[in-house]
């Protein structure tokens, strides 16, 4: 299993909360896909040519300051679990985590993590640069991105066409490259049933919907990915400020959906807060699906101060943690379905009681 | 029928939202007045991506499958033709981008709603001035993180490199 001491903080530098507007928006995340202007791109490469992508990429990486001190880790020789692991922490796509599928996993295929910055290699795309920070922080994403790109494009020779931009194996990522996404938290719109209309006025004005894990993802939780959905024609803040008004025109619905709950059935939204945190807080076994649906209400309480002393830092925890390659990882081995049930039950139970000892200061 | 909201006039045929102020509005556009907007096509094509780059080359004439031979020839660098990319949905290097330039720009157009790059401006690595002298130190830590990644041919190299010196 991989040695998560190695990643710097595990490449979850997001999970501290402390970024704008983290009760609602968990991280927000930048991406580039970027190509070798030499190579032929994924769908037409074998598997010399990849290696020979991946030794250029690894090297040029080595000669900057982003990545000069990254963790470098070949996901082609990984176990399922500890590809599985690097999904669950949003640092690889599901088609590098190649799904379970190992004969789907081609060789010469990496991730580099330093820090919040990370590159993914021989995806889709020769490069995708990622960029991982807490709450809704457009600027502070891209001035890092941007910083990783630069670097990263005097070593290397980028495929660039003067009136197509960046050229990606996808033409939907052609232009700026650039796929900037929110994980959000919007339990107050699914109660109060406005969660259709908002989702559907957003594809309306170019941004898609997405579940946790990202493209063909079904929602848990009430978390949702927004993100933008084209690349070209608008410069990279362009991009971001459409994003980043939509986002807050989305934040606000929300804050007002659950001003309506509290004001109309107040005492059905306590019950329900309170009802999922007992459950979590004293249940012996804890599935998946269940869990998330629970850490909904629990963390809709909390940041309305229905529930008092529990932090977003161990809400965001109990949602990376509680899902299975984190829960085999913390037991060091491969478990069952009815053995990871009762692990992640006792880890959510021992996370509520530190976090509601740490808050009353006992 | 929607008149166009912003000449009264012309049948409204795109629905243009706009956020103001926080609040999200609809306009209706006629066919002339989305153009002049800048409005090509509507943003969302489809909910995904790639159902989005299927529909629109399903819809674009020029992309359409024919039972004719490619008017384009295949990519000089790849060998990728235009079958290839209607079949897969994805190019197969930059020079593709080169060759199939005119079909791919009507698509752009469909997908992005422009096909002109506004974005940062690449210079590519460029020439240094003079080549910067690494020191021997530095080589020799770059050799050992290349025996670490398994960077046999790269490693090779840099040894040839440290030999040179001494
Ligand atoms: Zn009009
Ligand atoms: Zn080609």
């Amino acid at each position: 299993m991989i040695d998560l001491s190695l990643l710097p903080d595990g490449g979850i530098g997001w999970l501290e909360a402390s970024g704008p507007v983290n009760h609602l928006v968990l991280s927000t995340r930048i991406r580039l896909a970027r190509n070798l202007a030499a190579n032929r791109f994924a769908a037409r490469m074998d598997s010399r040519e990849r290696q020979v992508v991946l030794d250029r990429v690894l090297d040029a990486a080595g000669r900057t300051g982003t990545l000069g001190q990254a963790v470098t880790l070949r996901v082609d020789t990984l176990e399922d679990w500890d590809r599985r692991l690097l999904l669950e922490r949003h640092l690889i796509s599901r088609e590098l985590a190649g799904n379970g599928d190992r004969s789907r996993a081609a060789n010469a295929r990496a991730l580099l993590v330093q820090h919040e910055a990370s590159v993914m290699v021989n995806e889709e795309d020769h490069l995708r640069l990622q960029v991982l920070v807490s709450g809704v922080d457009f600027g502070a994403g891209w001035r890092r991105i941007e910083a990783v790109d630069t670097e990263l494009g005097q070593q290397l020779a980028f495929a660039f066409h003067p009136e197509f931009g960046y050229l990606t194996s996808c033409p939907t990522n052609v232009g700026t490259g650039l796929r900037a996404s929110v994980l959000i938290h919007l339990p107050g719109l699914v109660l109060t049933k406005e969660i259709n209309k908002t989702l559907h006025g957003l594809t309306k004005i170019g941004l898609t919907y997405r579940g946790l894990y990202g493209e063909g993802s079904e929602v848990v939780g009430n978390f949702f990915q927004l993100s933008n959905q084209t690349t070209l024609g608008k410069s990279e803040p362009e991009l971001l400020d459409h994003l980043g008004a939509i986002v807050q025109h989305v934040i606000a619905v929300e804050e007002r959906a659950r001003q309506v709950l509290l004001r109309e059935a107040p005492t059905v939204l306590e019950d329900k807060c309170w009802r999922a945190f007992g459950l979590l807080r004293y249940a012996r076994t804890l599935g998946f699906e269940e869990t998330m649906n629970l850490l909904s209400g629990v963390r809709l309480g909390a940041s309305l101060r229905l529930i008092p002393h529990l932090g977003m830092y161990a809400l965001n925890r109990i949602l990376i943690v509680s899902q299975p390659a984190h829960l085999n990882a913390l037991a060091g081995r491969v478990m069952g379905d009815e053995e990871m049930s009762i692990r992640r039950a006792e880890f959510v139970r021992e996370t509520l009681e530190a976090e509601v000892r740490r808050g009353q200061g006992t | 029928m929607k008149r166009c909201s912003r000449c009264g006039e012309g049948e409204g045929v795109v629905d243009l939202n706009l956020i103001v102020g926080g609040e999200l509005k609809t306009q209706h556009l006629c066919a002339k007045c989305a153009a002049e907007k800048g409005v090509h096509t509507p943003a969302a094509l489809a909910d995904t991506p790639l159902g989005g780059i299927l529909a629109a080359i399903g819809a674009d004439p020029v992309l359409r499958p024919e039972p004719a031979a490619d008017p384009e020839p295949p990519c000089p660098h790849c060998g990728a033709t235009l079958q290839d990319f209607r079949e897969t949905g994805r190019l197969g290097c930059a020079d593709c981008y080169r060759a199939f330039g005119e079909p791919l720009r009507e698509l752009l157009r469909r997908l992005h709603g422009s096909a002109h790059h506004t974005g940062r401006a690449y210079q590519g690595p460029g020439e240094p001035a003079s080549p910067p002298v690494e020191s021997t130190a530095a080589l020799q830590a770059r050799l050992e993180r290349a025996i670490a990644n398994e960077q046999f041919e790269l490693a090779a190299q840099l040894r040839d490199r440290l030999k040179d010196r001494a």
